[in-house]
This record gives structure tokens, C-alpha cells and sequence, in this order.
């Protein structure tokens, strides 16, 4: 049952992820990728783990890619033109072919692995938000604080890169 | 009980899916949407790993990744909004000059 499970978000996300990637259309790209999102908030409900399924759905299929699609609205993005570079097509799945070689190494190397959840059942509340914070904010206190710099760096940067007028790009 | 390799062989798929759109695409916007994949099929690993040890550690970079992308999402969209102001298309076979 758990396998049917597993397989079903495993298609769901290979193909909608395959089909983004193809989808001449950026609008429908953006909702292909919260199809994936969503079906990898699944995998991750599978594997125990509420507090980053929640966190997946909100911020990302909810937040990050409402992001996108309100900049390919704002920009008003129909079709993609053609580019210079002749060679790109080929040469670029050349270039994910031999990626595909260390990765599947790495993939392989782990082949001996356990399962998820572990025979013994895992520990007890594994994955629970009570968890979650304690980590948060005694052993990744220091993370935790360099994160939410992070996000106030993004923030100014976004409204200062945005802001019309001072900026003096190419004036 | 589902093997962890079933989610380590679908991690990297999506990490090579992600790959491939970055390369393949010339849309600035879907550029970033390929990097976000990869970065979804990093994400999965850890979380795959932290089930297996039964370590909740995993989940938590997980937590810094997701911090980290929005981020960068922000960032990277206020540049090609800045790109597209100045000149009026997010293709990036045009963007080849390191000065205007």
C-alpha cells in the first residue's frame, strides 16, 4: 500500500517536473511546479515529516511560486523567443547526460541502505513540531539567526534593486 | 517500509530533470524554477536520511534550504525585473555584455 503511495507522488512529480521543463507557456510551467511541490509534500508526509510538508505547501507552493507567477504577470511573459545560441538544445542535454553519470554513482554507492521508517519503528514522535523547535532553538540557534539575516538581506536587496528611479542602470 | 534508495533514486531524478531545464531553457524565470527543482530534490534526500537515522536534523536544513531559496528568489526576480526594465526581455542568449 505505503508502495502504491510512494509510486503514484514519485509520477505525479517526474512527469509534471519533465513536462516544466518542455512547457513552452511560463504560466504553465509555474502551476507544473506546484504540482510538483505538492506532490513532494506528500513524499515528505510519508516519510514522517508533517512539520516540512506544511512548511513545503506554504512557502513554497504557496508563497515562492506566487512569486513567480506574479513577476511572469508583471512582465507579461506569453512565449519564449528563439536564442542565438544554435547549439544550446544538444549541447545542454549533453552536458545533463554527463551529470547524470556522478549522480547515479553516488545513488549507487548508497546502495546497501536501510528503509524508511527503520525496522525497529524510529523513535518515538519523530518529526513532530515539538521536536523540530527544541532543535531550533538550542543546537541551530546560530543557523537560525544567520537565516533571518538572510531573509532582511533579501528583502532590502529586492526593494532596492526595484525601486524606480535611483537605481541608474544604463542611464 | 519503502526503501530509502526508491527516494534517493527519485531525488536525483528530479535533480537531473531540474538540471537539464536550467540548461535548456533561455527564460531567465525558468531558469530559476529549474534551480528551484534541484533544490527540491536535495531536500528530499535529507529528509529521506533523516527518517532512516531517525535524526529530526535533517528536517531542519531542509528549513535552512527553503529559507535560503526564498531568498534567492527574491533576489533573482527583483533582478529580472531590473533586466526586463532595462531591456525589455528576460531571454538570456541577449544578456552577453558585462557593461551597458
Amino acid at each position: 500500500m505505503e508502495l502504491y503511495f510512494f509510486l503514484f507522488f514519485a509520477i505525479v512529480a517526474v512527469a509534471s517536473s519533465v513536462a516544466m521543463i518542455l512547457q513552452r507557456n511560463p504560466i504553465y510551467c509555474v502551476l507544473l511546479l506546484i504540482m510538483v511541490m505538492i506532490s513532494i509534500a506528500g513524499l515528505y508526509l510519508m516519510l514522517d515529516a508533517q512539520f516540512v510538508a506544511i512548511i513545503q505547501i506554504v512557502v513554497y507552493a504557496g508563497a515562492i511560486m506566487v512569486l513567480f507567477l506574479f513577476v511572469i504577470m508583471l512582465l507579461n511573459l506569453s512565449r519564449e523567443e528563439g536564442g542565438v545560441f544554435r547549439i544550446q538544445k544538444p549541447l545542454a542535454v549533453l552536458l545533463a547526460a554527463l551529470l547524470f553519470l556522478p549522480v547515479a554513482a553516488m545513488v549507487m554507492s548508497y546502495a546497501g541502505g536501510g528503509t524508511t521508517p527503520p525496522a525497529d519503528g524510529g523513535g518515538a514522535g519523530f518529526g513532530e513540531v515539538e521536536q523540530i523547535g527544541t532543535l531550533l532553538f538550542t543546537k541551530y540557534l546560530l543557523p537560525v539567526e544567520i537565516a533571518a539575516v538572510l531573509l532582511l538581506i533579501a528583502i532590502v536587496g529586492a526593494v532596492v534593486l526595484t525601486r524606480k528611479g535611483t537605481v541608474s542602470v544604463g542611464e | 517500509m519503502i526503501p530509502v534508495t526508491y527516494y534517493l533514486v527519485l531525488s536525483a531524478v528530479l535533480f537531473l530533470v531540474g538540471a537539464t531545464g536550467v540548461l535548456i531553457r533561455r527564460n531567465a524565470i525558468i531558469v530559476l524554477m529549474g534551480i528551484e527543482l534541484m533544490l527540491n530534490g536535495a531536500n528530499l534526500s535529507f529528509v529521506a536520511f533523516a527518517r532512516q537515522f531517525g535524526m529530526v536534523d535533517g528536517h531542519i536544513y531542509v528549513f535552512l534550504v527553503i529559507t535560503v531559496a526564498a531568498a534567492e528568489v527574491a533576489i533573482g526576480l527583483a533582478l529580472v525585473i531590473l533586466l526586463f526594465r532595462n531591456r525589455g526581455t528576460v531571454n538570456i542568449d541577449e544578456v552577453r555584455s558585462l557593461r551597458w
